[in-house]
């Protein structure tokens, strides 16, 4: 219950943005990330913006996520 | 396949220094997250004799009392709409799950975030809607811009409030003598929220505590940070998840927390009351509570026979200590809820099949 994906901020309507995760358009609310600005990496979990990244720290996060091994190759 | 590299060194240097050490370390880890993450994995059969990683409280779902699942089926049941995380869905109550209120007719709306369930009340002002507001800090903020947001909005949202932090839970098992726990690996999300310097009470006590991320690579990583302590006989809060967690954690969050909330006790399931480990509405924003507002009792009903999930979420057992585990409790025939949730102990052990080393 407690996971939070990263996403990047494509547009910001008030205490609301558009995070691009993965591909997907998400709605996001950024109240407990009032210093965000569009282009800004954040990490998301149910519909709100938790913590701001830096770019390389997102990134790391994704690939982490995203390189799929097995630990009976190693 | 860096990962998987640097992933084997790391399960190599875990495996080193346990076997250094005169005796065996007990792991425990609060999130259940990470649990699937072990499972998942297979890092518990890899790591050697040494050390034994146990699951604590860490799935929301699975630590929500008897009474209170049992409270959200009877509110469906008397014409309330309840808004849930899907997770709870099938939580069997003393009675029914709410997926079987559901099925009778009861109104039971599945949602994704408790801002969700303010715009489902918002379109619905002919119902009468409740939140069950079940989690931990991560997603409690959630449910106070949901509260707060009402405030101002429709005036037919209210919310079953059994928010817990995990502080409180974790200094209980500390505190319990028939309970070894040597270390423990701390939630990364709880921590983006609440910062890594929550923890520094458990490590006064002379356990090491590391946060971390969510991958294996996170918790192994983690594990070797714990060791290391531990072999040089230190206790200290460490960061692993660096990547999203500050020591302070999120200053507009806290603030949020803060505002709305004020500490209560606090039902565990399996561990019972404790004092300060929930979240109750704070002043004014008393008159969200679902509890008040409909005179929805939350009452101590017993387990089901025979669930031994209460040792379970303590890390007293392990699922396969059950006789009921993977007879006649399965996923598609749950007794309790460490089998029905994704993030339970015996669930996610019956998935993996995780043994216990
Ligand atoms: S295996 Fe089933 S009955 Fe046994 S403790 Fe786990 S959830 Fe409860």
């Amino acid at each position: 219950m407690c996971l939070a994906v990263p996403g990047q901020i494509k547009s910001i309507e008030g205490e609301t943005a558009l995070v691009d995760i993965a591909g997907n358009g998400i709605r996001a609310m950024i109240a407990l990330v009032p210093e965000a600005s569009v282009g800004d990496w954040v990490l998301v979990h149910a519909g709100l913006a938790v913590t701001l990244l830096s770019e390389e720290e997102a990134r790391e996060t994704l690939e982490l996520m995203q390189e799929k091994y097995s630990i009976e190759d190693s | 396949m860096k990962t998987a590299e640097a992933l084997s060194q790391e399960i190599a240097a875990c495996r080193s220094i346990a076997e250094s050490l005169d005796r065996r370390v007990t792991v425990m880890e609060v999130c259940g997250t990470h649990t699937v993450a072990i499972c998942r994995s297979g890092l518990a059969d890899l790591l050697g004799e040494n050390i034994r990683l146990v699951s604590g409280p860490g799935c929301p779902v699975c630590v929500s009392s008897q009474g209170y699942i049992d409270a959200a089926v009877a509110a469906a049941r008397a014409g309330l709409t309840v808004t849930t995380y899907g997770d709870m869905l099938r939580v069997p109550g003393s009675d029914m799950p709410l997926a079987a209120a559901r099925g009778e007719g009861a109104r039971v709306v599945t949602v994704y975030s408790a801002l969700e369930a303010l715009y489902y009340a918002e379109a619905h002002p002919d119902e009468d809607v409740v939140f069950a507001a079940v989690g931990f800090e991560t997603t409690a903020p959630a449910t106070a811009l949901a509260v707060k947001a009402a405030a101002g909005g429709p005036a037919n949202f209210t919310a079953l409030f059994s928010h817990k932090r995990i502080l409180p839970a974790m200094m209980a098992l500390v505190a319990a003598e028939d309970l070894q726990i040597d270390a423990f690996l701390c939630p990364g999300h709880v921590s983006v929220i609440v910062g890594s310097e929550e923890y520094e009470p458990v490590a006064a006590t002379g356990r090491p505590c590391v946060v971390a991320g969510f991958e294996p690579l996170d918790v192994a990583r983690a594990l070797r940070m714990i060791l290391e302590q531990v072999r040089s006989g230190e206790a200290r809060v460490e960061n692993e998840y660096t990547r999203a967690v500050r020591p302070g954690g999120n200053p507009a969050a806290k603030r949020l927390l803060e505002e709305v909330f004020e500490p209560a006790q606090e039902y565990w399931r399996g561990i019972g009351m404790i004092s300060e480990s929930g979240l109750a509405p704070r002043g004014g924003f008393r008159r969200f509570d679902a509890a008040e507002r409909h005179g929805i009792d939350i009452k101590e009903v017993p387990e089901p026979a025979g669930c031994r999930c209460g040792e379970v979420i303590r890390g007293a057992i392990d699922p396969e200590d059950c006789a009921l585990f993977a007879d006649r409790c399965r996923p598609t025939s749950p007794v309790g809820p460490c089998m029905v949730s994704r993030e339970g102990s015996c669930g996610a052990h019956y998935r993996y099949s995780r043994r216990p080393a």
